[in-house]
């Protein structure tokens, strides 16, 4: 089966600055994709070349096996047949909500009209369809966007950091909403964030973009788990380095003997997420102080110290209280990813 | 044939008419601004118009030559120059001092009924200058009715009305509002905190007031100072009818007499030259941006300043001001309005003239509709220094004098277009030049302030770029070209000398009415035309206030 969508060796140059470099992808109908990374690392670059709103510099864009972009070629947006949802929305403010979902679609008016009535349902709001877009609230005008981008059924649907208007409270309720809905009318979906709880609990496949390139293109327990490389590890979740000494599928460092996920020799990087540190009750492990504690109710963070002053930084259930300057005892089960020391 | 001709058709309409995002197809022909040529070319086209007639009298004024700058340098021209700067500096100085205090009173302090001394001290705005000196005449003139009032008390003569001081009188009473309005929305927008936090640090109100808040009020007070200065220098009623010898006036009694057609051209260089190196001084002086607040500042209202012991002195201030800049002329018109209409002979009929003047008002506002829009496309969305030179100089037409843009109108046409002489369409195209800007700050913001993501929305469900325009761009922008239209239309209502050296003979207006009435001094002929252009004068401010307040939510 083709994919839904092809990118091949993709560049984007602005003046001297080359904004996206060598970006090759692909994702199946039906998947979701996230371009994940910080800001200015291109990812809003590249959503905008699949849309149309640019071209690229070189490679190839490829939408349901037909070529949309590339030396020779060129097919605008409105061509395309690929939606988007705004930051912002940008919904028509001299439109209504059924004027806006409407937008798209041609044909006889019944038509549209039965149509713009189901895409209203899909998203919760049918009762709002004559008001205007000021008078609703940010998630509402958000699932106005997402309705009207859907109605024309594109073959590609692209978000741009679609929630970061919400409140937080809101967000994770959107975006449970959104995801179902997407899954419920089999979109074929691409997100751009720099959140990377949303990359991670959204996607399918997330391309970790550093610097306007791909550095990780892979399943999200894949990039959690085995991140190929430190500024990977670092942008997906908390990371914590320790130094070891590795010898085939074993090593030793200053949390003790570890096994390794990755067999290596020599000098070596230890990753070791938080919550892979476990504060043992039995006093049974290697000595530590305890720095710092923050409460979040659900977990606590804690600061430690080991012997050879290494920091390192723990994730772990909350109900059992730390004093400054205590000591205690942490053990490491996990086999753990390891790094070429350089 | 057809086929490539509609084809090549919508490729013009396309480049016209481009989507906001800026993107490029990888033929290189079709890079960089390139893309949106036509949009360019039609500007570009417009805009030439609009300078062509200056350029022209330039160039008239640089074939006089040596001879041409002998009459320049002649101590009349001097003394005629330096009457022009004398007053204008003299108004700006005195239009300050009553329109710096008039704005901190309805804003800042505890006066009672604020608004409404607002709103009656702006009302002077709303006077064209020259209705506004024939009723000042009438009233302290020689036999004017102040004369009368006040004989029986002995005085015989009053100081002459005429001359630098009645000119002076008059401007100032007429500007002082153009100081109140941007020094109200700087106070206005002024972070209370600012203040406090002066207050915290030790210093007493006056201090605070020239160490804080004065400071902060420098780009209102210079908004302020180029606006009088600009309307001084270009005044033609006040000082025609006060008699005395500005540039305009010496411009127009040339033009009348028939051997100095010439001179008139180059003091009307003179006048474009002092227009231009001001506004090169505001561009200069105007770098910095907004002080009123740094950072997100506090929502807190401000808290009004007691008054004390001041109050009647200010109430006094206020009372006096406006008597003379609101009640004397409209009291005098309303008084000639009353009068039996002794007319000289001829009918006057008020109806006749007023459809003249809305018929071709209406249309010089159906032309810049249309017109601005590319140049307002040009300027919201493109910053090619091509484009901003395109839209700076659509701007020449306002800033000039009246006068100066007939005058060069009146030369080109009579030499280059002898058969569009004295007819209608040059005088609309007179109208067009002059308040063209007025169309076009008005579509630009209102483009501005769209949010370019609609048009990329609009892209992506489908639409083709002039669909992007027809749905998209011009509903929204619907408002700001209607208001533009509506403040040409009221502007070429009550303007005066560009309809003066242009309109066809025997074409009367409202406002020519006026100025012939008052050169034979039937008054009462004059009462019942003012008052209908001082209301559709309202009408104009009415409407530019509104829009102010718009553009600020």
């Amino acid at each position: 089966m083709t994919d839904r969508l092809e990118l091949q060796g993709i560049a984007r140059v602005f003046g001297t600055v080359r904004a996206v470099q060598n970006i090759t992808l692909s994702i199946k109908e039906g998947q979701f994709l996230t371009l994940l990374g910080p800001s200015g690392c291109g990812k809003t670059t590249t959503l905008r070349l699949i849309a149309g709103f640019d071209a690229p510099d070189e490679g190839a864009i490829r939408i349901g096996g037909r070529i949309v972009a590339d030396k020779r070629t060129f097919v605008p947006p409105e061509e395309r047949r690929v939606g988007m949802v705004f930051q912002e929305y940008a919904l028509f403010p001299h439109l209504s909500v059924a004027d806006n979902v409407a937008f798209g679609l041609k044909g006889r008016h019944d038509v549209k009209q039965a149509r713009v009535k189901a895409m209203l349902e899909l998203v919760g709001l049918p009762h709002l369809s004559e008001r205007m877009p000021q008078a609703l609230s940010g998630g509402q005008q958000q699932r106005v966007a997402l309705a009207r981008a859907l109605a024309p059924q594109p073959e590609i649907l692209l978000l741009d950091e679609p929630f970061s208007n919400l409140d937080a409270a809101l967000r994770l309720q959107v975006r449970a909403e959104v995801r179902s809905i997407l899954r419920e009318t089999g979109t074929t979906a691409i997100f751009v964030t720099h959140d990377q709880e949303e990359a991670l609990s959204l996607s399918d496949k997330i391309a970790v973009m550093l610097n306007g390139t791909i550095a990780q293109f892979e399943t999200p327990q894949q990039i959690y788990t085995h991140p190929i490389s430190k500024a990977v590890a670092q942008f997906v979740g908390e990371a914590n380095f320790v130094p070891a000494h590795a010898s085939g599928t074993r090593a030793s460092s200053a949390l003790g003997d570890v096994t390794l996920l990755n067999p290596m020799l020599g000098a070596v990087e230890l990753l070791v997420r938080p919550e892979m540190i476990h504060i043992d009750p039995a006093q049974e492990g290697v000595s530590a102080q305890i720095l710092w504690s923050e409460y979040y109710g659900h977990q606590q963070r804690v600061g430690i110290r080991l012997a050879d002053n290494t920091s390192l930084i723990v994730r772990t259930e909350a109900q059992i209280v730390y004093t400054l300057g205590q000591q205690v005892r942490i053990r490491v089960y996990a086999p753990l990813w390891a790094y070429r020391q350089v | 044939m057809q086929r490539s001709w509609t084809l090549a058709l919508s490729e013009f309409v396309d480049s016209v008419v481009p989507p906001s995002s800026s993107w490029r197809l990888n033929a290189p022909w079709m890079r960089g601004f390139s893309r949106f040529w036509g949009l360019y070319l039609i500007s570009g086209l417009i805009v030439a118009v609009v300078i062509l007639p200056v350029l022209y009298l330039i160039l008239r004024g640089a074939d006089a030559g040596a001879e041409g700058l002998n009459y320049l340098m002649r101590p009349r021209t001097l003394t005629i120059v330096s009457n022009s700067l004398a007053l204008v500096i003299a108004v700006m100085v005195s239009a300050a001092a009553i329109g710096v205090p008039f704005a901190w009173l309805t804003t800042r302090s505890n006066l009672p009924f604020r608004r409404a001394w607002l709103v009656v001290g702006l009302l002077p705005m709303v006077i064209p200058s020259y209705i506004g000196a024939i009723t000042f005449v009438a009233v302290f003139g020689p036999v004017g009715a102040a004369q009368q009032l006040l004989a029986p008390f002995g005085i015989e003569r009053l100081p002459d009305i005429y001359g630098f001081f009645g000119a002076w009188l008059c401007l100032t009473l007429f500007t002082y509002p153009y100081f109140m309005l941007p020094v109200r929305a700087a106070l206005l927008n002024c972070d209370p905190a600012i203040e406090e936090a002066a207050h915290s640090l030790g210093l007493s109100r006056w201090q605070v007031f020239w160490r804080v808040t004065l400071p902060i009020l420098r780009p209102a007070l210079m908004a302020g100072a180029i606006m009088t200065a600009l309307y001084t220098l270009s005044d033609f009623g006040a000082v025609m009818v006060m008699r005395y010898n500005a540039i305009t006036r010496a411009i127009y009694v040339a033009y009348n007499s028939s051997f100095d057609r010439n001179r008139a051209a180059l003091l009307a260089l003179v006048l474009v030259a002092l227009t231009v190196w001001l506004i090169w001084m505001e561009q200069r002086l105007l770098k910095k941006q907004r002080l009123y607040r740094t950072g997100i500042g506090t929502g807190r209202a401000l808290r009004p300043v007691s008054l004390g012991v001041w109050m009647s002195p200010a109430l006094l201030f206020m009372a006096v001001v406006i008597s003379l800049g609101v009640l004397v002329p409209v009291g005098t018109l309303i008084t000639w309005s009353l009068m039996p209409q002794v007319s000289s002979g001829v009918n006057v009929n008020l109806v006749e003239l007023g459809v003249n003047a809305m018929s071709v008002s209406g249309m010089a506002a159906l032309v810049v509709g249309l017109v601005a829009l590319p140049i307002a496309l040009l300027g919201a969305r493109h910053s090619t220094r091509l484009a901003r030179m395109i839209t700076g100089l659509s701007y020449l037409g306002n800033v000039l004098p009246g006068l100066v843009i007939g005058l060069a109108l009146v030369f080109f046409a009579a030499n280059a277009l002898p058969t569009f002489y004295q007819t209608m369409p040059l005088l609309i195209l007179g109208y067009a030049i002059r308040f063209l800007p007025y169309s076009v700050t008005s579509t630009r913001s209102v483009l501005a302030q769209m949010n370019t993501a609609l048009d990329d929305a609009a892209r992506s469900l489908g639409l083709r770029p002039r669909e992007v325009v027809r749905r998209v761009t011009m509903p929204l922008a619907r408002a700001g070209i209607v208001g533009g239209m509506a403040m040409v239309f009221l502007s070429a209502m009550k303007e005066l000398p560009t309809t003066l050296l242009l309109a066809p003979i025997g074409f009367k207006t409202l406002a020519t009415r006026i100025w012939t009435a008052q050169e034979s001094a039937s008054l009462s002929l004059i009462g019942i035309p003012g008052l209908l252009l001082m209301a559709v004068s309202c009408g104009a401010l009415a409407l530019l206030l509104w829009r102010d307040e718009q553009s600020q939510r």
